[in-house]
């Protein structure tokens, strides 16, 4: 099917724009395949709105007399008032819209079709792979090893073909691990902390059932990964009845029986629609006008979003904490191994690894942690908090992540090499993006379509030395040290660069963050012509 | 001194808010005017200062096998709780710190016995640093509109005011006194702000007499006079702060509100803030739930909104806006009045300047208007302060409200104000603490009479000598924001708790690293480097002169990414370790790391001596240790300072 048969009124002249921090303005709407455009004709200005389609999460068409108002609801929160005359124009557009914003087919979607004149295709696709990681590590060749035992992603569809595993692990007791882990996702190298040599894994849980069903090779493989130390921690992102409860449909949990040499730590973690759920409540709170104190204060604390941020930090600092403290390995899996496990993994990376903390590093662990460990990206981030679509695998666990590395970046301003601009801009990405990199659910679906040969790497893209420049912290300070995250709710606040991204307010606030960059540079500037004066 | 019956007591215990079970032991010491714990470590001089004057309650607990649990709230919020060893020894505490904490006269203040080394010179100019007839001046006062009126000089018109007021130019003596007799505690409508833009005005009063029907022609004729001090104008706002169904409860007991019939020209508006007794209740249930050990995120947001306190704030906020923009945008005047004029009035007028005038905040600007609205015009500190033993009920946070609007307004433009958190916190501990006489007595009378300026320090050019510590490195004069009127959004959102404030002694709560003094010494840095290169920049011309342009090969210039000084890392290696994720599963002593490196950071000298406690939480640091080898902001001529707990704040 074409584009253009979705697309029956392409154009329409005097429609009213009317969007957040600007006044109305009057132009024209044009609708391509995958982009609403908006350009203004007033004379003397030429502003446009370039709209990907697919960053609309909902429209309302309100018809009155012969005219008609569109109300675009975005995924990065962003609501637009068009109002275009003639009743038939406007049902038109309204219904391309509704239609274009929502195909399911990736490789219609715009990250194929975009061609920057600045990017080639040719160029690397994303920042590392498993077999890179691998050989930057040294310190793990003693032990542990790269094996392609998933080459053809039999044992594991959403694993990458390359995984680290423990070097006295063979391949054929990694097919049997794989069996009695859900999805195949057996345990898997993530992290390694050089301080003191232990390790993160990362799983799903076992396929114990309700039988009690034991594998030897599972034991084999984690008495192998906490090989010379007295004993390792699992930690399962689930509550233990929730673990005992998931024996009833085939999952299950480590017994202390079998795995006597761990102990298992129960957190609770909100997952899958619940957390859509909050996301759906939080930002209705925000968008509320009445102006009222405990009105807004309940619905903040009704929504759950920043519990929800509490236990991540919480239980991320609890991982990091037997890592490095406690100088314990540990194995970190709740169900699908997909979602909170991720978010787990990656925020205690953040917490202990320094590397983890400049703007390649960070986006490097991103990719390794999501985009190549299999986060399903398409399922969870196909609509976001305005759809009034059924929600099916929705889940914001990524922006969760997101709004917890920010928590941790207002708690150490000068710990991060990147800025708020780049959470931001991740969290547009994610959900509408003109690059390929947050496509499709696995590495093999990516594969499967070509995505690396057809699409353009955002986190290559990020690195460009303008963007780079944007995206970077101008106060970091890199610091060797772990950076602990308090939990107390009093430290902890709504993430009003994203939440309230739309609102005067906000502006303020980047205007101080502009104000901070300027000064750095300057300061920048003259340092350096004071040092090459004292050279001259 | 008689009221200390046990000066000395050993073995007592102070505990770690955060982890109980983390305790220090030392020796106990009562003196007149603070209670002293010196801990017990050989070698290492850890004390903590308990100032009488900020100690707001003592709490004795019921003995246990471990002794005898003593509880301090004081009340710059901070909360030490010590453990007795015999039940005997703590009833004796307990009764001295009660009667110490509580003065029965004035001549028992910290400000009568706090005689930092300065001569008597210095002491007058310490007074004569801020002018209130120069911020009038500044508003272009005396003109032909208002004018300087004597009549309040000896304090008999109203004993509450201020002797020095402005009214209007066309406000004769008997209209002055026959307004003020028509009045609450003789507070006629009096001027408070002008604009010398517009000629709109803010003036003040206390509420009318009126009752049910009582009317009094001076006072119609004293508004009258108002509203034609501002000749652009043909209408004047009369704003009562008060709900209105106080308001009306008011008439009964022959007070209340202006009727719009007898007075001509006048919009009457009603807006809503409650009553002190309201507002110490909303404070004291917002304490609760700073005070919650580890509560969940909805305990915090249930208890947060059920205390009310951010709804109070906004209706202050929401009020100063509605006079800022009556005066800068309509050009209209108001008057403004609560009961007595010296609670909700204060507030809401020096909000309003604050939004209005860019002069009120710098930090001078905001010294004056605390003194003009706040000290001059007889806001009550010492009872709403509870300075000295008194009715409970006079008790309220009223002072603390405007700190904090200021607080959310800086909040919301982080660029238009020339003072930091830090300035506010500051005045607001020295409102408490008794230290400096600004903040002594109920109004300007007694004041006088107490012979404060000649006995007593002032905190205004305390602050003054200090400003580095006070001031926000984004302010810029000719920002955006900085200009005219500001206009806040008061969408709830806009409104957070205050941390920096509330609990500001639970230093695990607050952002590790401080990007405002980064940017200080970065500020500081450019500075230098400015003058640098211009002294570089004049010999490399002079030598060019003497003999002539060699040229030198260029080394590639690099530069040490960090200002020098810009103490790296401090803040991390002390005070930044796990916080209880655990819930307690790793009980065991927190294990050294098997690689030294994680502690790698030098400390600096002046934190080196409890070094030991970098990897237990850096509890030193948290509950506010004085460390006397630190300098500190508060007060640098007194090395027995209460309160050098900042200067752990300032390191950080």
């Amino acid at each position: 099917m074409e584009f253009s048969d979705h697309i029956k009124t392409a154009n329409v002249e005097d429609v009213v724009l009317r969007q957040p921090l600007h006044p109305p303005s009057r132009g024209t709407v044009c609708i391509t395949g995958h982009h609403l455009l908006f350009s203004d004709r007033e004379e003397g200005s030429s502003r446009q709105v370039l709209l990907l389609l697919r960053n609309i999460d909902a429209i309302e068409k309100r018809i009155s007399g012969s005219s008609g108002t569109i109300t675009i609801k975005c995924k990065d929160l962003r609501v637009l008032h068009l109002d275009i005359p003639g009743m038939e124009q406007c049902l038109n557009i309204a219904h391309s819209i509704e239609t274009l914003s929502c195909l399911d087919s990736v490789s219609e979607m715009y990250p194929f079709f975009y061609r920057p004149p600045d990017l080639s295709l040719h160029n690397q696709w994303g920042l590392s792979s498993p077999e890179k990681h691998y050989s930057q590590i040294k310190e793990l060749h003693d032990k542990w090893r790269l094996s392609t035992v998933n080459s053809d992603y039999s044992l594991c569809p959403s694993y990458p073909p390359a995984v680290i595993v423990p070097k006295s692990t063979d391949d054929d007791l990694l097919k049997k691990v794989a069996k009695f882990r859900q999805g195949g996702r057996f345990p898997v190298l993530c992290y390694y902390h050089r301080k003191n040599g232990m390790v993160i894994m990362r799983s799903s849980q076992p396929l114990t059932g309700a039988n009690r069903k034991r594998c030897r090779e599972d034991e084999h493989l984690l008495q192998a990964m906490i090989d010379g130390s007295d004993k390792g921690y699992i930690i399962d992102t689930r509550s233990s009845q929730q673990a005992q409860q998931a024996r009833m449909t085939g999952g299950g949990f480590e017994s202390k029986s079998s795995y006597s040499h761990w102990k298992r730590l129960h957190r609770q973690m909100e997952r899958g629609k619940a957390l859509q759920e909050s996301l759906i409540k939080l930002v209705e709170a925000c968008g509320d006008e009445s102006h009222n104190m405990d009105r807004w204060l309940s619905k903040l604390e009704n929504s759950k979003w920043l519990s929800h941020v509490q236990t991540a930090l919480s239980t991320a600092g609890l991982l990091a904490e037997c890592v490095e403290r406690d100088g314990h390995s540990v194995l970190v899996h709740g169900s699908e191994g997909t979602d909170s496990t991720l978010l787990i993994s990656t925020l205690a990376q953040l917490i202990m690894d320094p590397c983890c903390r400049t703007l390649e590093g960070f986006l490097a662990l991103l990719e390794r942690e999501w985009v190549q460990a299999g986060h399903p990206f398409q399922q969870r981030c196909a609509h976001s908090a305005y759809s009034h679509a059924r929600l099916q695998q929705e889940s914001p666990v990524f922006l969760l992540m997101l709004d917890c590395v920010w928590q941790v970046w207002r708690q150490f301003p000068l710990a991060l090499g990147f800025s708020e601009a780049l959470l931001l801009r991740l969290a547009n990405e994610v959900y509408a993006s003109n690059y390929g990199t947050f496509l499709c659910n696995s590495h093999q679906e990516r594969c499967a379509l070509g995505v690396t040969e057809n699409t353009h790497c955002l986190f290559q893209a990020l690195l460009r030395p303008m963007e780079r420049d944007y995206y970077s912290n101008p106060l970091y300070e890199p610091t060797e040290l772990a950076i602990w995250p308090s939990v107390h709710p009093q430290s902890l606040q709504l993430w009003r660069g994203f939440f309230l991204r739309w609102t005067e307010h906000t502006r303020q606030l980047e205007e101080a963050q502009e104000e901070i960059r300027n000064m750095v540079i300057e300061w920048g500037k003259l340092a350096l012509s004071d040092a090459l004066s004292m050279n001259t | 001194m008689e009221h200390i019956r046990l000066p000395k007591v050993e073995n007592v215990r102070l505990l770690d808010k955060v982890s109980p079970r983390r305790s220090r032991v030392g020796t106990f010491y009562l003196t007149a005017t603070h209670s002293i714990f010196v801990e017990d470590v050989a070698g290492v001089r850890n004390e903590t200062w308990v100032l009488h004057s900020l100690v707001c309650s003592v709490e004795k607990q019921s003995a246990t096998a471990s002794g005898c649990p003593l509880i301090i709230h004081c009340k710059n919020f901070q909360v030490h709780h010590f453990v007795i060893p015999l039940e005997r020894e703590c009833h004796d505490v307990h009764l001295s710190l009660l009667r110490l904490s509580q003065p029965e006269s004035y001549e028992e203040l910290y400000c009568f016995s706090y005689k930092p080394n300065v001569n008597d010179e210095e002491k007058r100019q310490e007074w004569d640093f801020l002018d209130l007839k120069a911020d009038y001046s500044r508003m272009g006062l005396p003109n032909s509109l208002w004018k300087l009126s004597p009549i309040n000089q000896h304090y008999k018109v109203s004993d509450t005011y201020p002797a020095d007021l402005f009214v209007p130019e066309s406000a004769s003596p008997p209209v002055i006194v026959g307004s003020s007799k028509f009045r609450s505690r003789g507070r006629f409508p009096t001027l408070s702000y002008y604009s010398k833009e517009n000629h709109a005005a803010i003036c003040r009063s206390s509420q009318p007499l009126s009752g049910f029907s009582a009317r009094c022609l001076e006072d119609e004729q004293m508004l009258e006079a108002i509203l034609r001090s501002n000749p652009r104008s043909d209408f004047m706002y009369v704003v009562d702060t008060r709900p209105k169904l106080n308001a009306i409860a008011n008439r009964a007991a022959g007070k209340g509100y202006e009727n719009e019939d007898n007075y001509s020209n006048i919009k009457f508006q009603f807006i809503g803030i409650e009553n002190i007794h309201v507002m110490r209740n909303s404070q004291q249930k917002m304490l609760e739930v700073c005070e919650l050990r580890s509560p969940s995120m909805s305990n915090f947001l249930e208890g947060l909104e059920s205390s009310g306190w951010l709804k109070h704030i906004k209706a202050v906020l929401d009020a100063g806006i509605f006079i800022a923009k009556a005066v800068a945008e309509e050009g209209v005047s108001v008057l403004v009045h609560c009961s007595d004029g010296w609670d909700r009035t204060a507030q809401v007028c020096s909000v309003a300047c604050v939004l209005l005038d860019p002069y009120y905040r710098t930090l001078r600007g905001l010294m004056v208007l605390i003194e003009k609205d706040w000290v001059s015009f007889g806001h009550k500190f010492t009872h709403r302060c509870n300075h000295q033993v008194g009715d409970p009920k006079e008790v309220s946070p009223i002072i603390d409200q405007f700190l904090e609007c200021v607080w959310q307004l800086m909040e919301q433009f982080p660029c238009a104000f020339e003072f930091n958190e830090r300035f506010l916190i500051t005045i607001h501990s020295h409102i408490y603490s008794c230290q400096y006489g600004n903040f002594i007595g109920n109004n300007q009378r007694e004041r006088i009479e107490l012979g404060l300026r000649e006995r007593t320090h002032s905190l205004w050019s305390y602050l003054w000598t200090n400003q580095a510590d006070y001031i926000n490195p984004l302010y810029r004069p000719n920002h955006s924001q900085t200009q005219g009127l500001l206009r806040p959004s008061t969408a709830p959102y806009c409104f957070k708790f205050w941390r920096g404030l509330y609990n500001r002694f639970d230093r695990g709560m607050h952002p590790r690293q401080s990007v405002e003094d980064y940017l200080s010494a970065i500020q500081e840095e450019t500075q230098q480097l400015e003058e640098q290169l211009a002294s570089h920049k004049q010999k490399i011309a002079q030598l060019e002169k003497e003999q002539g342009w060699r040229s030198v090969t260029q080394k590639a210039a690099t530069f040490d990414k960090s200002p020098t000084a810009w103490v790296r890392g401090n803040d991390l290696a002390l005070a930044n370790t796990p916080q209880d994720y655990t819930g307690g599963f790793i009980t065991s002593s927190p294990c050294q790391p098997k690689a030294p490196d994680s502690s790698l950071i030098l400390l600096p000298k002046d934190l080196n001596q409890s070094s030991e406690t970098s990897l237990s939480n850096g509890s030193d640091q948290e509950s506010g240790i004085a460390d006397l080898s630190c300098r500190s902001p508060l007060s640098e001529d007194s090395p027995r300072d209460p309160d050098s707990d900042e200067a752990a704040y300032s390191a950080a």
